[in-house]
């Protein structure tokens, strides 16, 4: 049953098939999605008709590849951008909230605690709507009251961002807060007999403690939001993100330069995957 | 100097209180707030707006809505519980069964797909199982098949698709707990005598209890919020309440209605969660850990 048991034969062979099954069933569509990135066909399907790197090259008017396809390229800038502003934001605030829920005491904890953890068992879905509904009243109350028009609370970059924004943030200090709470507080207290401030404590020794977690964190952020469909759809304006492009190319139909997307987002991902696993690893080795 | 230390303590609490009170305030309880307060509005025949129930209203006596709003709800916890059952073995399998040597392997190559986009995995099962899929390829030029047969757009399909782009939300937190089992445990009930089914039912579920909550309730949460999986798998008559919703507010533009519906999804999804909290007696900070 475990190592140190034995087991029948039959039993042993049927579970390392179940687990073959289930490792196929996890690769399949990956693998199948990367292989027909390089069929040179119109269509994403078999049979073979030869390897091509027409879907990553091609400059057209037949094939047109990903480095020459305009309006996935826009979307995968618009991606990165959101991306980036939603890991760092989420990274500082998620970093302050591992701080204040480990470090601080004060009245309501609980009941902070229980609010921040909240945003990730709302679906998706309900995050768009009620920041769109909430921000379009917003928007319209200053425009009415005050007469002054706000850009970013109308759907677009900076409201995509603070959705997103809304429940990454809990990830990642979910992420942090794991690392804190295996920190040595009498490391901290050597430091204020030593005459260090708060912050210099902060500063020198716990954010250095923290480091593997932040980049953690900020990693998952920006693989989160990177991918993130329910919540954008409903936030983005003609600036489409990656997945939203994607998606309606998806359900249309369109030619196998999806795959060769998806053959680099699935190899970029890995390695960010497999570095950021081998990274912690070793971080927590050397940590006590 | 006492004082002083003091008086910079509180201030730190400040620093990292008002950014986090901030956040948690401005886009989650005043959203969720407008959300009410929008689905209890709505315009009149004359064009005036006021308070309204007609969007609950049309919630429960439009037999479509709430029917997608119950199957929804079932088919969420059908597949939260198919997860389950598959991720359980495989977890166990990494933790306790696998050698040493592949452990670390298989516990790296686990995640990858967990980092690939939900629609690049979709997107993935669409061209395998279509008509003019690779499956369909593969079959009728084996000859299995005679004529190639869609595989996509039925409610089989849709659960598998909604269990496959979930299924590592389960089983991180089963491997999180089951690693820290002890294997004695497991060798002493076997050197009395019990079989594996009782080693599992005594042993190795009650321990895991936490996993298998915390795990359940992110993948009953994310089915229940899914909307890729159920419109590109389910094709036109996957009936998922989401759509509903995506409908309401981008389609119809009608926000009130569609804050109606998304408010009940809220409350569903909580009561859901809530009743599974009670009934096995979990506490929530033990679940999230």
């Amino acid at each position: 049953m475990i190592r140190t048991l034995p087991s029948s034969k039959a039993y042993t062979a049927a579970f390392n098939g179940f687990i073959i099954l289930y490792f196929t069933f996890l690769f399949a569509p990956l693998i199948v999605t990367m292989v027909l990135a390089f069929n040179d066909s119109m269509f994403p399907a078999l049979p073979w008709k030869g390897f091509t790197l027409d879907w990553f090259f091609g400059e057209g008017p037949e094939k047109i590849g990903i480095f020459h396809d305009k309006s996935n390229l826009r979307s995968i800038g618009v991606s990165f951008r959101v991306a980036f502003a939603v890991s760092t934001l989420a990274t500082i605030i998620g970093t302050l909230a591992a701080f204040l829920f480990e470090q601080e005491n004060f009245r309501f904890k609980n009941f902070f605690y229980f609010l921040m953890i909240a945003p990730i068992v709302i679906p998706g879905v309900i995050l768009g709507i009620s920041i769109l509904l909430f921000a379009n009243t917003v928007g319209l109350f200053f425009e009415n009251q005050m007469g002054i028009d706000i850009g970013i609370l109308r759907p677009g970059f900076w409201l995509v961002v603070l959705g997103q924004f809304s429940f990454i943030t809990t990830i990642v200090t979910l992420v942090i807060i794991a690392r804190l709470r295996k920190f040595d507080r009498t490391l901290e207290e050597a430091a204020y007999n030593l005459g260090a401030n708060r912050f210099e404590v902060i500063w020198h020794i716990t954010l250095k403690y923290l480091r593997p977690s932040i980049v953690g964190g900020f990693a998952v952020a920006f693989l989160m939001s990177f991918e993130n469909f329910n919540t954008t759809i409903f936030l983005v304006s003609s600036e489409a993100t990656l997945p939203i492009n994607l998606y309606l190319q998806v359900r249309d139909g369109s030619t196998p330069v999806i795959n060769s997307i998806s053959f680099l987002l699935i190899l970029a991902t890995s390695i960010v995957a497999v570095i950021n696993l081998y990274v912690g690893r070793r971080k927590n080795k050397r940590a006590p | 100097m006492m004082m002083s230390k003091l008086r910079t303590i509180r201030w730190s609490f400040f620093v990292f209180f008002i950014p986090v009170f901030l956040w948690l305030f401005l886009l989650i309880v005043l959203p969720q707030l407008e959300l009410l307060r929008m689905s209890f509005l709505g315009t009149d025949y004359y064009g005036e707006s006021g308070v309204t129930f007609d969007n609950y209203w049309a919630f429960f006596s439009e037999p479509i809505y709430w029917l997608t709003f119950v199957r929804t709800a079932l088919f969420s916890i059908l597949v939260t519980l198919i997860v389950l059952l598959i991720a359980l073995p495989v977890a166990f399998y990494i933790t306790k069964v696998a050698s040493f040597k592949i452990t670390g392997f298989l516990m790296v190559i686990i995640l990858v797909p967990f980092w690939v986009s939900e629609l690049i995995r979709v997107y993935g099962w669409m061209i395998l199982l279509r008509e003019s899929g690779v499956l369909n390829h593969f079959l009728t030029s084996v000859g299995i098949l005679k004529v190639p047969v869609e595989m996509l757009y039925n409610d089989i399909t849709m659960i598998m698709g909604l269990v496959y782009t979930t299924m590592l939300f389960m089983i991180v937190p089963l491997i999180g707990v089951m690693e820290s089992l002890d294997d004695a445990l497991i060798e002493a009930a076997h050197d009395l005598g019990a079989k594996k089914l009782t080693i599992w039912r005594t042993i190795i579920i009650p321990y895991s209890m936490p996993g298998i909550m915390s795990g359940s309730i992110i993948v009953f949460m994310l089915v229940l919020g899914s909307y890729l999986t159920p419109n590109l798998m389910g094709g036109k008559n996957s009936l998922w309440f989401t759509e509903q919703i995506y409908n309401q507010m981008i389609i119809y533009f009608n926000w009130n209605q569609g804050a109606a519906f998304g408010f009940m999804l809220l409350l569903l999804s909580s009561v859901i969660i809530w009743l599974a909290l009670k009934l096995t007696k979990q506490d929530w900070r033990s679940v999230i850990k």
